[in-house]
């Protein structure tokens, strides 16, 4: 692609990047950061495309550690937004049952 | 055997590509409310999963056992840590993933720099070093942010003499080699790139290890901020415009989230990365060793106080999250709202080790997101407040911020609790906060200290107030 179609990608991205995370409530920052770390796994994709290319045992290794560096951002990154999103969004019980942490 | 049914850089990975950045758009979107945003992550997965899709339908996609490999062995570690991962626990999660995601990048970097050794043009080139550089600075900041944090190395300020020159070469040296390697880019030296992967994964240490426990939030925020840069300078060097975008986003996000974080403690951010504020005295003793009189009452003073009370405005800090308080406080409100106390928690900006900390353990704790205020929503309905309850916060609750010019937190705007007519503060001692300076709140009048584990404290007065 074009440097400078790539360029006005980026830049209309960060406006809308500005635009829609500054309507984020402080009360779901923490989930925020969570989710942006999950969407930040894209790079797995560069990880993907240089195993692909890999020609020797260290690139098999950068590309694989890559991968699954990239793997632990989106699976726990999404798994634990939706942990704690979910304690946002649940109603609250009758009587919380102390959530099985009585101890210590 | 590569699958290879789109073509890389094709008109059909590009439209799906261009498919998954628009869901990551629109999760976070749904993201702005508490009763969509579980649904808006939903939808960001599912952008995700086309984009993985599309790329391991690429040409040139081979070695299936590697990528089995590590799909494995990194989903197995992310799923396992994501649900065992306590919610007072999120800050050092959050750094990891900031970590391995900076990782990540500096990785991709170095590969495709491997691949470019017979020469590399400029506009492929100078984004694999912008890559390396923030990939490698945000690994190494972030695994030190994660070790203060999870208590492995101490949280105090750590720094050495004459650390700031020392940071000011290392960014000399990154920035020459980064101008060689370009300058040579017919033939780069990949022991060149080496050694600035490795100079700026000093640098990322030293950034990080003279930054104390309190300004965590900032860090935390920043480096998010910098692994979204460093993912879509890889999607400049890759061409790849899903990498490009999300990447953004994430910066954009961290951006915010470090400006928030700045505005709330009144510091600029040099400021918070390059002077280990409260560095000092920040030990135990503080400043002043003098016993300044404060009232000291129990559990049962202050169920009572609160039984009594039309309003009350819980106050949490960090050192609710360390005693793992936040079911204890949950259950004094329920014992409170059974009397028909309002009662509401107000959470300043910086409470906690990351943005939204607090609102997340409280959210654990079955608060409904409606009760929790933010500073400037509870700062005008103090005055009308009859109890104002401050649980392990400290600097953010002290009046001095506000009344003493000279004070090192003057301006920093403070959830003002010293307007409600009564104030209990639970905390261990009168030791002062991160700030290193006395609490003038702790003295007041008509201030109340409750000296006590806070988790053991609250379920005192919970049960007390259930006996009045």
């Amino acid at each position: 692609m074009d440097l400078f179609a790539e360029i006005t990608i980026f830049v209309l991205a960060i406006f809308v990047g500005f635009e829609v995370i500054s309507k984020v409530p402080t009360t779901l920052h923490t989930p925020l950061m969570s989710q942006t770390n999950a969407i930040h796994g894209i790079v797995m994709l560069g990880g993907l495309i240089v195993v692909g290319e890999a020609n020797d045992g260290i690139e098999y290794l950068i590309g694989t550690i890559a991968i699954a560096f990239g793997a632990i951002n989106i699976v726990g990154g999404f798994l634990v937004t939706d942990r704690m999103l979910g304690m946002f969004s649940r109603k609250p019980k009758p009587k919380a049952e102390s959530d099985g942490k009585g101890g210590s | 055997m590569p699958l290879a049914l789109l073509a890389r850089g094709g008109d059909a990975s590009t439209a799906l590509y261009i498919v998954a950045f628009s869901l990551f758009i629109i999760g976070i979107k749904q993201g702005t409310h508490p009763t969509t945003a579980k649904r808006g992550n939903l939808v960001a997965a599912v952008g995700m999963a086309v984009a993985v899709v599309t790329t391991l339908l690429l040409d040139g996609i081979g070695n299936w056992g590697l990528i089995v490999l590590g799909l494995a062995i990194g989903g197995g570690i992310g799923a396992y840590a994501s649900i065992r991962v306590q919610m007072t626990e999120m800050p050092q999660m959050v750094a990891l993933y900031n970590g391995v995601g900076g990782g990540a990048v500096a990785l991709i970097a170095w590969s495709e720099l491997r691949h470019g050794l017979n020469g590399m043009e400029l506009e492929v080139l100078i984004p694999v070093l912008l890559a390396g550089v923030i990939g490698s600075v945000s690994f190494w900041g972030s695994n030190i942010a994660f070790a203060k944090l999870q208590d492995l190395i101490p949280t105090r300020p750590i720094s050495a003499p004459g650390q700031q020159v020392i940071n000011a070469v290392l960014v000399i040296a990154i920035v020459v080699i980064c101008v060689v390697l370009a300058v040579d880019h017919e033939s780069p030296s990949q022991g060149l790139f080496i050694l600035l992967l490795v100079l700026a994964a000093i640098l990322g240490n030293l950034v990080v290890l003279p930054i104390g426990g309190a300004d965590m939030p900032v860090v935390i925020s920043l480096l998010n901020a910098f692994t979204g840069l460093s993912a879509a300078a890889a999607g400049f060097a890759l061409d790849n415009v899903a990498l490009i975008v999300a990447g953004t986003l994430v910066g954009s996000s961290g951006t915010i989230l470090t400006m928030e974080m700045a505005t709330a403690m009144n510091r600029s951010i040099g400021n918070i990365l390059f002077s280990g504020f409260g560095g000092a005295p920040a030990g135990g003793g503080g400043g002043s060793t003098e016993e300044r009189p404060h009232v000291s009452i129990g559990a049962q003073d202050a169920a009572i106080k609160l039984a009594y009370a039309d309003t009350v405005v819980i106050v949490p800090g960090y050192g609710l999250a360390v005693a793992q308080a936040q079911h204890a406080i949950k259950e004094v409100a329920d014992e409170l709202e059974k009397r028909g106390v309002t009662v509401n928690y107000a959470i300043h900006p910086v409470a906690g080790r990351m943005p939204g900390h607090m609102n997340v353990l409280l959210a654990e704790a079955d608060v409904p997101y409606e009760n929790l205020k933010e500073m400037e929503e509870i700062n005008p309905e103090m005055s009308r407040t009859d109890v104002a309850v401050v649980v392990g916060a400290n600097d953010v609750t002290n009046p001095a911020a506000k009344n003493d010019p000279d004070s090192p937190i003057a301006g920093m705007p403070i959830i003002e609790v010293n307007e409600a007519q009564q104030v209990i503060v639970i905390k261990r001692s009168l030791s002062p906060g991160f700030a290193g300076i006395d609490n003038d709140l702790f003295y007041e009048p008509n201030t109340s200290m409750l000296f006590a584990d806070a988790k053991a404290a609250a379920a005192e007065i919970a049960a007390e107030i259930g006996n009045l």
